[in-house]
């Protein structure tokens, strides 16, 4: 479902001496439908910088990287578009949202996009807001007066509004507690048995342990070169 | 919407160019916009993204390229040489544009019900009930309430005339619409609510949009792909937020890396 | 008088406004651009209604001036007299009779017919110059066809009165193509515009001069669901007994009573000496 071929990347920072600063060298990595791969690495290895290359939020120096039938490297923003809106989640470290609209609708958001009707999408909202402990009284207001808490569960609940057959998570379980962590990763076991092929960052040992398959170290894609 | 047609360009837009003189206002501009697509222009102040806009609109005339639009009787046509009157016309039906002053896309003299009813009327609806009836509706759709009908948007706040600029233009449905800094001059919070009304509207009636700002984070929550202009030529151009977090030209590094964080 | 060259204008000038005149009847509706002459008399008194007469008249013809419908009104009397002076030419206060009718507000009561001319003294010409000061942009929507706006006017009515509440230059489409000012008249004078008359408007001012030629088809503008009418006070002539024709509302004394009479005075009077009598007739002289 995912497989990146050789994929390197490197800032060229033009504001400061042109410097170049090369990131990434040959990143191989396949995930099959149903598998959860767990990134590892020291901080600064590169773990979020590669699941940003693979959501086209940075653009591949070289490389493929196939997701399903489209090569993010080479794809037309359109395509990337589409790609994000039917196949591939992302659930960030953090939450950007229109300020002030409510979270409900926040998390009806994707599945709206699709196309899904209102009443849908917002019981489906509903389903994953309750599972995730929002109290329905905050439903109506903006999360972006949440705690940082609160905020990745909103987070959680929009990234997994729609099944999609791929799925990138950045750190889904940090400050979260032990409740709602659980649910989390059965939010995650079950993508994971409907099919989808899921690239995880996990800082907790025991989250990491509980869905993922197995491991690839970033620091294998470091740069011999950089200092 | 026909998914063929979604397959295919609304908008192309093929070496545009437009020069003041010796002094170039836009140069060479080539894009595609889709059906349903937003697009984010950005550069800062006399960069042409105005003066862009102004060509793909008809405001302005090029001095070079040319404007394909797919209009929904006769396929792809050059609106730059298409006769004035069809071109007015596809400014009152398909197309819409927002402005960044609501007096300038408004007539301040008419209550908020003509102005929306207006754009009915020149493609000749003559029933006053329905016409009405259509106001109301798209009233409440920018959240001003049913019972402001009948005042003039000299009554209005900032914030509402915006909003009922946006009605006015957007009662026809049309398929492209344009703005030039449509949240400009207003409150921030203020701002938060058009784009909000902004983004369901896009998706509701799946409209194109060109959008041109200086406002990089209103471009990253409406815009789906970024062009960044400067001295009248497009410098980068991608997705949204793969230009923003990862710009490539040192110009967009440096427009970036200007923003004030809050 | 032999002082003054046939009906004052010299002959260039009447070449120059009977070309417009012509111009005008070839497009109905359509606003002709013309060099209006300074005129012994201010703006607003019917330069632009003079002008015209003064080019259309001949040694031949006969006159009648009307303001308001009335024969015996200052500006009525005064143009009259213009006429009478600079062309010596018979002048008439009955319609029948004239064979160029000068009229500020008002179409006559009686029919016209193929015979006659009637020329309009015109204010202000541009019908849509109220929502859309720009001239240039005002010329290009008639250009286009663009008269979406004239109907944003009489929406405004509704919204404001519940009815269309323009009740006098009540705005025409005349031969399915141009939105025309009918010139102030009553809107119950609108269905009289077809007519087998040539009709010819003046503005002297805005230097504009439109026509419409004889049995033109003019429409005047409405909603499905608020369809014109030609209304008129809800009375009948308090001395003739007239009740289809245009009243005028005359306040009697301070106790608040008050008469309607018609406002053609030639159709009322002529009415009278056939033996119609309204409710007051007699009483008031």
């Amino acid at each position: 479902m995912i497989e990146l071929i050789n994929v390197s990347k490197s800032f060229t920072l033009h504001n400061q001496g042109s410097a170049v600063i090369p990131v990434m060298e040959h990143a191989n990595l396949k995930v099959a439908a149903g598998e959860c791969v767990g990134l590892i690495g020291a901080s600064g290895a590169g773990k979020s910088t590669l699941m940003r290359l693979i959501y086209g939020n940075y653009l591949a120096a070289a490389g493929q990287i196939e997701i399903g039938t489209v090569d993010v490297a080479q794809a037309a923003p359109r395509e990337i578009l589409t790609l994000r809106r039917d196949t591939l989640g992302y659930v960030s470290q953090f939450l950007r949202v229109v300020p002030r609209v409510a979270t409900l609708d926040v998390v009806a958001e994707p599945l709206l996009a699709l196309g899904v009707a209102v009443d849908e999408a917002q019981a489906r909202a509903a389903e994953l807001l309750t599972k995730l402990n929002i109290p329905e009284r905050l439903w109506g207001l903006s999360p972006t007066t949440f705690s940082g808490g609160e905020q990745q569960r909103v987070n959680i609940a929009r990234g997994f509004a729609h099944t999609y057959p791929a799925l990138l998570l950045d750190e889904p379980t940090a400050s979260l507690d032990a409740e709602n962590r659980a649910t989390v990763l059965s939010l995650i076991i079950d993508a994971k048995s409907r099919g989808a092929a899921i690239i995880g960052i996990f800082h907790d040992e025991a989250a990491r342990n509980a869905v993922c398959d197995r491991f690839v170290d970033v620091s294998d894609f470091t740069p011999s070169r950089v200092a | 919407m026909d998914e063929t047609l979604m397959d295919q360009p609304l908008l192309q837009v093929r070496d545009l160019a437009k020069n003041y003189g010796a002094r170039i206002g836009c140069a060479s501009v080539s894009f595609d916009l889709f059906p349903g697509e937003v697009m984010g222009i950005v550069g800062e102040s006399g960069s042409g993204k105005s003066t862009l806009l102004n060509c793909m609109a008809g405001h302005v005339s090029p001095d070079a390229g040319k404007v394909l639009f797919s209009t929904r009787a006769d396929g792809l046509v050059d609106t730059v040489t298409m006769a004035e009157a069809e071109r007015r016309m596809l400014a009152r039906t398909d197309w819409a544009f927002v402005h960044q002053h609501a007096r300038d896309g408004l007539r301040m003299n008419v209550s908020a019900g003509g102005n929306i009813g207006e754009r009915l009327m020149a493609v000749g609806a003559r029933h006053y009930g329905d016409i009405r009836d259509q106001a109301t509706d798209w009233l409440s759709r920018v959240e001003i309430q049913g019972n402001r009908i009948d005042d003039r948007p000299s009554a209005f706040s900032g914030g509402m005339q915006q909003r009922l600029q946006i009605a006015r233009n957007l009662v026809t449905q049309p398929r492209l619409v344009f703005m030039d800094e449509p949240t400009g001059g207003l409150d921030v919070s203020v701002q938060a609510r058009l784009l909000d009304l902004l983004r369901g509207l896009v998706r509701e009636f799946g409209l194109s949009a060109i959008i041109v700002t200086h406002d990089l984070a209103v471009v990253r929550l409406l815009a789906d792909r970024l062009m960044v202009m400067k001295d009248g030529h497009v410098v980068e151009s991608g997705l949204t937020d793969q230009v923003l977090d990862d710009p490539q030209h040192a110009y967009t590094q440096l427009l970036v890396s200007s923003v004030l964080q809050v | 008088m032999s002082d003054y060259n046939f009906a004052y204008l010299d002959e260039q000038t009447k070449r120059m406004i009977r070309r417009a005149i012509l111009k005008g009847l070839a497009i109905p509706g359509y606003q002709v651009p013309f060099a209006s002459r300074e005129m012994p008399m201010p703006y607003g008194w019917g330069t632009g209604g003079v002008q015209v007469s003064a080019a259309t008249l001949t040694p031949e013809d006969t006159l009648k001036v009307i303001d308001q419908g009335a024969d015996d009104t200052t500006n009525a009397v005064s143009i009259r007299k213009f006429f009478e002076n600079t062309a010596g030419i018979v002048t008439t206060e009955e319609t029948t009779k004239a064979s160029v009718i000068q009229t500020r507000h008002r179409i006559p009561e009686t029919d016209l017919n193929e015979d006659q001319i009637l020329v309009y003294q015109v204010p202000i010409p541009e019908p849509l110059r109220f929502l859309e000061p720009r001239e240039t942009e005002t010329r290009k929507m008639h250009s286009l066809q663009e008269y979406g706006l004239m109907h944003v006017k009489l929406y405004e009515d509704i919204s404001q009165h519940g009815a269309i509440a323009t009740s006098y230059a009540y705005p025409v489409k005349v031969a399915g193509r141009y939105v025309m000012d009918p010139s102030p008249i009553p809107k119950f004078d609108n269905p009289k515009l077809t007519m087998a008359a040539i009709q010819l408007f003046g503005a002297g001012r805005e230097q504009r001069i439109y026509a419409l030629p004889p049995y033109t088809e003019v429409v005047s503008l409405d909603f499905d669901d608020y369809p014109f009418e030609a209304s008129k006070a809800a009375h009948t002539c308090d001395l003739c007994g007239a009740e289809h024709s245009y009243l005028d509302e005359v306040i009697l004394d301070d106790e608040g009573n008050r008469m309607f009479v018609c406002s053609d005075t030639d159709f009322c009077a002529k009415r009278q000496s056939a033996g119609h009598k309204g409710r007051l007739a007699g009483e008031v002289a």
